[in-house]
């Protein structure tokens, strides 16, 4: 049940309002209350049709209290019924025998035969001639008895079980004729708006009871607020995709503007080559990336920036020994599925160094593809999250300050940092937050600051320091909905009732 | 990353303290190591094999440590211990020195040249092994050749027991046919073309049969008396195998990579020389080429670098004197003195730290030594103003729309099947303009997305037992060959609405659309404004399907599915789709 009125409309229709008002004139008549059970007994109907009008009252406000109670009570087993009826069995036994007597073995033949026997011999009502011709032969001892089984039984049965004694009422239980029961009931007792009519009630307000004022005259149907309401008929923004929208906000909120990052398709040049990634490194490998068949390669480089990434690798330069292998077009040709957003930071930071120098402040959210092996954590696509700052004489300690303030909006304060290895970032430093609920740290993201090698190619000044950061998006927002495994979260597989049921996302608190 | 495993008693001796395994992971973090794993054989075998297998396995402790790729001067705990040593000040500067006792030489034959055409060797005398020296020493092996070496590609090693071959050496280029000898472990002689099939089945060896399998001559290395030394990079000849009670040991290294042959060349000899008779020292080897040209090996190259004290100070954000900043370098095992000359600082680069390449490499173990959590974290000044990509300010303004519009938001993958973008919807692969990839592990990664309906009509496949209408939209990129880009492709950002429903409900979507249009401002006419006019597509049901014209640009279409599209995603209601290009909406 959703709505509020339907409970007791259907309670309602339960009892009707003779019983109702017959209910609330015994109420009235006495000044402690009555007990369902009772009013049940003396109006000779079924105890449930007075619970039904209990409900039906409470459903109206205050007209009556009810408290719920629980009485024992003594009721007739089937036999006993049977003897309330019939009479006891010895009593049965005693008048089927005739002044002659009756052979025994006739007796026993009646179905109440054995029992009534032996109870009957005991009262001594009866006597057995064994020596009679014929066989055993029973006789009457007394002119007339006193069925007190029977009458004991009936005064149960009529409700006044009261009137014997315990251990009276406890024999008859080991016969099997009586049996305790256990009995709800409601006391009833005025409530604070007692009245012995019942004005009918309205489920809702009405224009029409708005217009003409009566709604003061009308009693309304309580709601029940125990029920949840409708629920309304809307859509729903995917959960990555609002914590997404946070992280937006927090870069913008922080001065950083967005970078296109609207480009899947990368080379392998300004994903790898251009970040002094070597052209032999594991990442390179087919077991890692996603390269592509059609279109396979890239072609249009910046021809004299591409002789002097050529060069840094092959040889080194600008303060560098270089990798100082041969460094193949062919494999910066290549076309993959960009394994990081880096590579974008690579197009801007070498647009940024084609004109005068100016600080920026750049971020992106996107997609990027890794051919990795899958479980519960890991895609083949995830989104990453990337800061990256450019300015005069950043220093490492600008770098921690940064990520300091920017976890700090995620609502994560305690930092530290560990150094790491990559291959275009020195220092590195992967970033570790304390996590109160494991009570360990744990890892939340990598940072460092761009390698000479990478940006002095690219034309930027050489005072110029470029700090940068990433860390995924799923990874967080897994945490912040509680999901465990990934595909619940992305992709087709996700649980739609997950997407309706997600709460707004504010990452700090 | 790789892992380096060491018994934790062992390294603890070689440090000369213990720690408990909270300090000993502080210090790792400290350092820039992880502490991955505290195991032993026994739990790794019971893990991987189940306890039966595990019984009688050592329970001895081993940590497991994860070392940065490019250090592979800690890929042992002979090293290991050294760089910690001297990062606590426990021990002086790693050294080696050159002997001048015998040159052995490895003369080049020139048929090596197209298959493997670097060798460099060198000679590790009066060595003392031990257990644990040798199963390092086997380890570090497997290590490099795992890490540097990317799977004896770019180099392989052989280690040999000298007593048992006689120099010179000669490294040649034979067809397989003509190889011959007992390789390790091998009882008998193989041909090389017999050893390749042999390790066909190898779960080891045969990761490393592609190296040169196909190539006309493979490499090998002979001693003066014809024994073979090594079939590089697969294994080594049984004859000179090296045990514990090998005294003299001969390490050639065969590369397609010259400067990383030396440096693992440099690596061997540098972690090992410590076990020598005269500690840190070893013996060269001459190499002769083709042409006549010779060379020394191991080149155990000590580089000078000379930096400013400002340099190091202003990079990290500190300010130390020169002298503190050269002793921070020094426990980096880059022993480095001030030379007097204002805050000049001469820094000597060790053998052992190939990774050293340039002055912030220098910086950063300043920064490592002096401790990165003792960094004050300052706030750059840069100044600047926020800009958003007015592509993704569009994408969130809609989004939050179209979901007040009563439509729940998907979230697919950028990668699916070629049958997903293509068959199921009707179409042919060859006539869509999609992005191929060659190195798919399943089918799920054959394309990228040229459109975002497939992955709706999934998602509300997975999702069948929800009530109905379902009512989904996704803003995304899919991805389209684009001859006029760099790269041949280009993503387009595009709107895609399905609804799914026991009746097809053309009218919600088309209803949506209006919406849309609303909320771009594009008005409902022809000519100026947007309308829609009936299409043929086989995604469609006929007559049922409309082009969206904006400004008499088609940017889309709409209409009710066909149903073999239906029965193709396993779906069983009908269903109406929208998809459109936003980017003419910018």
């Amino acid at each position: 049940p959703t709505a509020y009125c339907l409970a007791s409309v259907s309670l309602y229709s339960m009892a009707d309002t003779g019983v109702l008002e017959t209910l609330l004139q015994r109420v009235e008549k006495v000044d402690d209350g009555v007990d369902s059970l009772a009013v049940a007994t003396s109006l000779g109907v079924d105890h449930q049709v007075i619970v039904g009008a209990v409900k039906s009252l409470q459903a109206l406000g205050d007209v009556i209290s009810a408290e719920l109670r629980s009485s024992k009570h003594w009721e007739l087993t089937e036999e006993g019924t049977e003897i309330a009826e019939q009479g006891s069995h010895e009593s049965r036994v005693f008048s089927c025998i005739p002044q002659e007597g009756l052979a025994q073995s006739e007796l026993m033949k009646l179905p109440f035969g054995k029992i009534g026997f032996s109870k009957a011999m005991s009262s001594k009502w009866i006597r057995v001639d064994k020596a009679h011709e014929g066989g055993p032969r029973i006789f009457r001892t007394v002119e007339s008895i006193d069925d007190q089984v029977r009458e004991k039984l009936l005064l149960v049965q009529k409700g006044h079980s009261t009137q014997l004694e315990e251990k009276e009422k406890n024999e008859l239980k080991k016969r099997k004729l009586l049996s305790e029961v256990t009995v709800k009931s409601y006391w009833i007792t005025k409530g604070n708006s007692f009245s012995t009519t019942i004005t009918k009630q309205e489920t809702e307000l009405t224009p029409e009871m708005i217009a003409s004022g009566n709604w003061k005259e009308k009693k309304f149907k309580p709601y029940n607020f125990e029920a949840m309401g409708v629920a309304p008929d809307c859509g729903h923004l995917h959960p990555l995709m609002k914590v997404r929208t946070q992280f937006r906000q927090i870069f913008l909120e922080m001065g950083f503007t967005e970078m296109p990052t609207n480009n899947f398709i990368e080379s392998s040049f300004w994903n790898f080559d251009s970040l002094f990634q070597p052209q032999q490194h594991p990442a390179r490998d087919q077991h890692d990336t996603f390269f592509l068949s059609d279109p396979a390669h890239a072609h249009e480089f910046p021809q004299d920036y591409l002789e002097r990434v050529k060069k840094v690798h092959s040889e080194g330069g600008y303060g560098s020994q270089g990798y100082k292998y041969d460094w193949k077009i062919e494999e910066a040709q290549k076309n993959i599925l960009r394994t990081h957003t880096t590579a974008v930071s690579a197009r801007m930071l070498y647009k940024l160094a084609q004109q005068k120098f100016t600080p920026v402040k750049y971020f992106s959210i996107d997609r990027v593809f890794r051919n990795e092996t899958l479980d519960a954590t890991h895609l083949a696509e995830f989104h990453q999250i990337e800061g990256v700052v450019a300015d005069y004489g950043l220093t490492l300690g600008d770098l921690m300050g940064v990520l300091h303030q920017f976890f700090t909006k995620l609502g994560i304060t305690k930092l530290r940092f560990k150094p790491a290895y990559n291959p275009y970032t020195e220092p590195s430093m992967e970033v570790f937050s304390y996590h109160e609920g494991l009570k360990k740290w744990v890892e939340v993201g990598n940072s460092g600051v761009f390698r000479p090698e990478m940006l002095l190619p690219m034309g930027l000044p050489e005072d110029v320091s470029v700090i940068a950061w990433g860390l995924s998006l799923e990874r967080p927002t897994m945490i912040k909905y509680g999901i465990n495994n990934i595909r619940e979260l992305v992709g087709h597989k996700v649980n739609l009732q997950m997407v309706y049921d997600s709460p707004i996302c504010r990452l700090d608190s | 990353m790789p892992t380096v495993g060491v018994k934790r008693d062992l390294l603890f001796k070689a440090l000369g303290r213990s720690y408990t395994d909270e300090e000993f992971d502080e210090l790792c973090f400290e350092f820039g190591l992880e502490l991955d794993e505290i195991t032993s054989e026994k739990e790794i075998i019971s893990r991987e094999q189940g306890d039966t297998k595990a019984s009688g396995a050592s329970d001895v402790i081993l940590y497991k440590i994860d070392v940065p790729a490019n250090r592979y001067d800690l890929l042992c705990l002979e090293g290991l211990v050294r760089g910690l040593q001297v990062f606590k000040n426990k021990c002086n500067r790693y050294q080696c020195d050159l002997p001048v006792d015998p040159m052995f030489a490895a003369l080049h034959s020139p048929q090596t040249e197209a298959v493997r055409p670097h060798a460099v060797a060198a000679v590790l005398r009066n060595i003392t092994f031990t257990q644990e020296r040798y199963d390092s020493f086997i380890e570090l092996q497997e290590k490099l050749h795992q890490n540097i070496c990317r799977k004896r590609s770019l180099v392989a090693i052989g280690t040999h027991d000298l007593d048992t071959i006689s120099g010179p050496f000669t490294y040649t280029a034979k067809r397989p046919g003509d190889i011959s000898f007992k390789p390790l472990n091998q009882t008998k002689e193989y041909t090389a073309t017999q050893l390749m099939s042999l390790y066909k089945t190898d779960s080891h060896l045969r990761h490393y049969l592609h190296i040169i399998e196909d190539k006309p001559l493979y490499p090998v290395i002979y001693d003066s008396n014809g024994v073979v030394l090594s079939m590089p990079p697969i294994i080594n000849g049984d004859h000179s195998k090296i045990s514990l009670k090998t005294k003299n040991v001969f390490i050639e290294c065969t590369a397609t990579d010259q400067t990383k042959a030396k440096t693992v060349l440099d690596m061997m000899v540098t972690m090992f020389s410590e076990y020598c008779a005269q500690p840190f020292t070893v013996e060269e080897a001459e190499v002769v080429y083709p042409d006549g040209k010779t060379c020394i090996y191991p080149e155990l190259a000590y580089r000078k670098e000379k930096l400013s004290g400002k340099f190091i100070n202003q990079k990290v954000g500190i300010n130390e004197s020169t002298e503190k900043i050269a002793h921070l370098l020094t426990r980096m095992c880059l022993l480095s003195q001030a030379t007097g000359a204002g805050d000049e600082i001469e820094v000597e680069i060790p053998p052992t730290r190939s990774d050293i390449i340039h002055a912030c490499d220098i910086m950063e173990d300043a920064a490592i030594a002096y401790g990165f959590n003792n960094i004050t974290r300052t706030t750059p000044r840069t100044y600047t103003v926020a800009n958003q990509f007015p592509l993704n300010k569009l994408t969130e303004l809609l989004r939050q729309d179209l979901a007040a519009a009563g439509f729940t938001e998907a979230l697919n993958f950028a990668l699916c099947s070629q049958e997903d973008i293509a068959e199921k919807l009707g179409k042919k692969i060859s006539e869509m303009r999609a992005v191929h990839i060659s190195n798919p592990k399943t089918a799920e990664f054959q394309v990228a997305r040229t459109t975002l309906l497939p992955g709706l009509l999934k998602t509300i496949a997975a999702n069948r037992k929800m009530p109905l209408p379902l009512k989904l939209f996704e803003i995304s990129d899919v991805v389209l060959k684009d001859e006029t880009k760099d790269v041949g492709a280009r993503n387009s950002r595009r709107f895609c609405a399905v609804y799914y429903n026991k009746s097809p409900g053309f009218e919600v979507i088309h209803g949506l659309l209006d919406r849309t249009m609303q909320l771009l401002e594009v008005k409902p006419a022809r000519g100026e404004g947007y309308h829609i006019q009936t299409a043929d597509d086989s995604t469609f049901f006929p007559g049922r399907c409309a082009d969206i014209f904006v400004r008499g640009k088609n940017v889309g279409r709409l209409g009710v599915l066909h149903p073999d599209v239906i029965n193709r995603f396993e779906l069983t209601m009908p269903c109406s789709a929208l998809e459109m290009d936003i980017e003419p909406f910018l």
